[in-house]
């Protein structure tokens, strides 16, 4: 520990982080540009911020994307944590190994052909129900849902392995009913994984591009298909103000991410 | 007798996966006893625990508790609290709220969960502790508040299943003095598991030898020690010298290629029995004047006494005694006859009792770990 980082490695890490913050640098700076040119910074302004709460389409497509993001993510949260502790409860073997592998593969899986599958499965089901425009908000908040849980059966799991079986027991010792007695001093145990998989999935839901432009209609637009599409115009400053507002949430996220593990990290080396 | 029975099983098998863990086991718990059950790992003391917990039911047999059978009871509604392996507390409440747990379930009056957790936590000497978190406390707090917090909802019958494994020694003995002392006070049954015979001789009132599934033998401490039933009982609790014997008629047994006068009879004429005795029991005498004549291999110094193995045509006794003889001497040995104890055979017999293989590791190594045979 005491040892000093070496100039070469001090220098390797400012161009690693250099690289890595420039564009959200150069963007943050612009956006309070109060010219129109992308290049020359002609003194701060706060204008595009303005200019970007006037813009109808924009408001509501971030409107829809919280709305997706928080959905989308609580289900799943609900969804993967009663997942993971059915597969907890299974014993150890080739079936819970399967599970879990069939778990993980749509994590593993490239965005565009999951993209593309769903937004062919869900046409097909419409097909057979007789629908012609099935793609819509529905369809873009199963598809979240389906991208989400991998990653909230992947944080919870280590959680509930980790609670010792003797802890319902003990509740239901002292005369508590066995229902009640997991959602008293299982779920408290496991609070800090479930956080992590309800974090991971708002930002991965917030964030998705390739999915949710395969498998939402042209009734509901988000954020950042909205943005996609104004790029192909011409790119106005009020879009840099835009992925800073996005660049700073998901920053604040993260930085009650890595609390939220700091914390239960601490709580555990006791 | 038969009145202050408070649980009794009755002919109780279980088995896991194909595996007989329980063979038909009958045992009766008188109200206000402590009794200890003890064996190694595997041999269904942690079970028959759980199925007295309610966390298991039988495959065969009965459970009775105050004359009813509970087979079919669940956990929550039956008047024992169990003390878990690794205390299993709660961590997300503070040690007051850990006491205050089963009370909270019954929903008691908000003054008299503030009474009992009082009381509790002045009887663990934990008296102020109440606002800490457990992970806060030591390995010791934490079993004394695991102790409070099961005692705290008056159970007819206290469950303990090895509490003080995870103790070091010096802990372990404190909390054996003060469990029997809580123990006495308030006169209530408990049942403990244990490896550690030590701890069983030293606590109970009635101690309860398990192997492979069923209850080898069951009597008071001295008895146990003093009159064991089968080779592995002698084996298991304490050092014995297990000898293959014959019984010439009553009084008199031969073994070792001598005949001694012993104080058992009821076997038949030249019945080949088991012949124990203990190594503290045997005297080191001159060898002109020795019943049998051996060479020391080895000499461990323990602090009250010395460990020595004698080899006695080709047998290696163990021998207790403050006299200390060094290795490759001869020496005599003497055994008083009621110092010899003579068992029928068993399937255990030329199993154990002979220290040709002893040494030190080997006694540390076959230590028993703690057992989770139901997992």
């Amino acid at each position: 520990m005491k040892k000093k980082t070496s100039v070469t490695g001090r220098i390797c890490m400012a161009l690693v982080f250099l690289f890595l913050y420039a564009p959200l640098i150069y963007i943050l700076f612009f956006s309070f540009n109060d010219s129109n040119s992308t290049s020359l910074f002609a003194g701060f302004s706060v204008r595009w911020y303005k200019t970007l709460f006037t813009e109808e389409d924009i408001i509501v497509a971030l409107r829809n994307t919280l709305i997706l993001a928080v959905l989308s993510s609580v289900i799943a949260v609900v969804l993967g944590t009663a997942a993971s502790i059915g597969i907890d409860a299974c014993k150890k073997g080739w079936f819970r190994t399967g599970i879990m592998s069939v778990t993980n593969i749509p994590m593993m899986a490239p965005e565009i052909v999951t993209g593309i599958s769903m937004m062919l499965l869900f046409v097909f089901v419409g097909r057979l129900v007789n629908k012609s425009d099935v793609l819509g908000f529905p369809t873009l908040l199963i598809a979240h849902v389906t991208f989400n849980l991998p990653y909230v059966i992947l944080s919870v799991m280590p959680k509930l392995r980790q609670v010792d079986p003797h802890l319902p027991e003990a509740a239901e010792d002292l005369g508590m009913k066995p229902v009640r007695a997991f959602f008293k001093v299982v779920v408290p145990e496991i609070v800090p994984g479930i956080l992590t998989g309800l974090i991971m999935s708002f930002t991965m839901s917030f964030d998705d591009f390739i999915i949710s432009y395969f498998t939402s209609g042209p009734g509901f637009q988000t954020l950042p298909i909205a943005i996609y599409s104004m790029t192909k115009k011409r790119v106005k400053p009020d879009m840099y103000a835009l992925s800073a507002i996005m660049f700073v949430c998901i920053f604040i996220l993260l930085v009650v991410y890595n609390f939220v593990q700091a914390r239960s990290q601490r709580r555990e080396k006791k | 007798m038969e009145k202050n029975v408070i649980i009794d099983l009755r002919n109780v098998s279980k088995s896991f996966d194909g595996e007989t863990i329980l063979d038909n086991i009958n045992l009766s718990i008188r109200d206000g006893e402590f009794v200890t059950l003890l064996g190694p790992s595997g041999c269904g003391k942690t079970t028959t625990l759980r199925l007295i917990g309610g966390f298991l039911q039988p495959d065969s047999g009965d459970i009775v508790f105050q004359g009813k059978v509970i087979n079919d009871v669940p956990p929550y509604k039956r008047q024992v609290n169990t003390i878990f392996q690794r205390y299993a507390l709660f961590s997300h409440l503070n040690v007051y709220e850990n006491v205050a747990f089963g009370l909270r379930v019954r929903k008691c009056p908000e003054k008299e969960i503030k009474k009992t957790v009082d009381e509790m936590l002045e009887m663990v000497n934990l008296k102020g502790f109440g606002k800490r978190r457990t992970e806060s406390l030591s390995g010791g707090q934490q079993q004394r508040v695991a102790i409070a917090r099961a005692l705290a909802v008056k159970p007819k019958v206290l469950l303990l299943d090895e509490p003080l494994g995870a103790l070091d020694l010096k802990l372990r003995k404190d909390m054996q003095t003060e469990l029997k002392k809580i123990q006495q006070e308030l006169g209530i049954t408990f049942i403990y598991v244990t490896h550690d015979q030590e701890e069983a001789l030293s606590m109970s009132d009635t101690i309860v030898v398990m192997d492979s599934g069923k209850i080898q033998q069951m009597g008071r401490s001295e008895d146990i020690y003093n009159e064991p039933k089968n080779a592995f009982v002698a084996d298991f609790i304490g050092e014995s010298n297990i000898l293959d014997g014959m019984m010439r008629s009553d009084f008199y047994v031969d073994f070792s290629g001598k005949r001694f006068k012993c104080v058992d009879k009821g076997f038949a004429p030249n019945e080949a029995v088991d012949v124990v005795v203990r190594p503290e029991d045997v005297d080191f005498v001159p060898v002109e004047e020795g019943m049998l004549t051996g060479e020391v291999t080895l000499v461990t110094f323990k602090g009250v006494h010395y460990e020595t193995i004698v080899d006695i045509g080709g047998f290696k006794w163990m021998v207790q005694t403050t006299d200390y003889h060094p290795v490759g001497s001869k020496v005599g040995l003497k055994i008083e006859p009621d110092e010899i104890h003579i068992m029928p055979k068993s399937e255990y017999s030329g199993l154990y009792g002979d220290y040709s293989s002893f040494s030190e590791e080997f006694d540390e190594l076959s230590e028993p770990e703690e057992d989770e045979e139901d997992e």
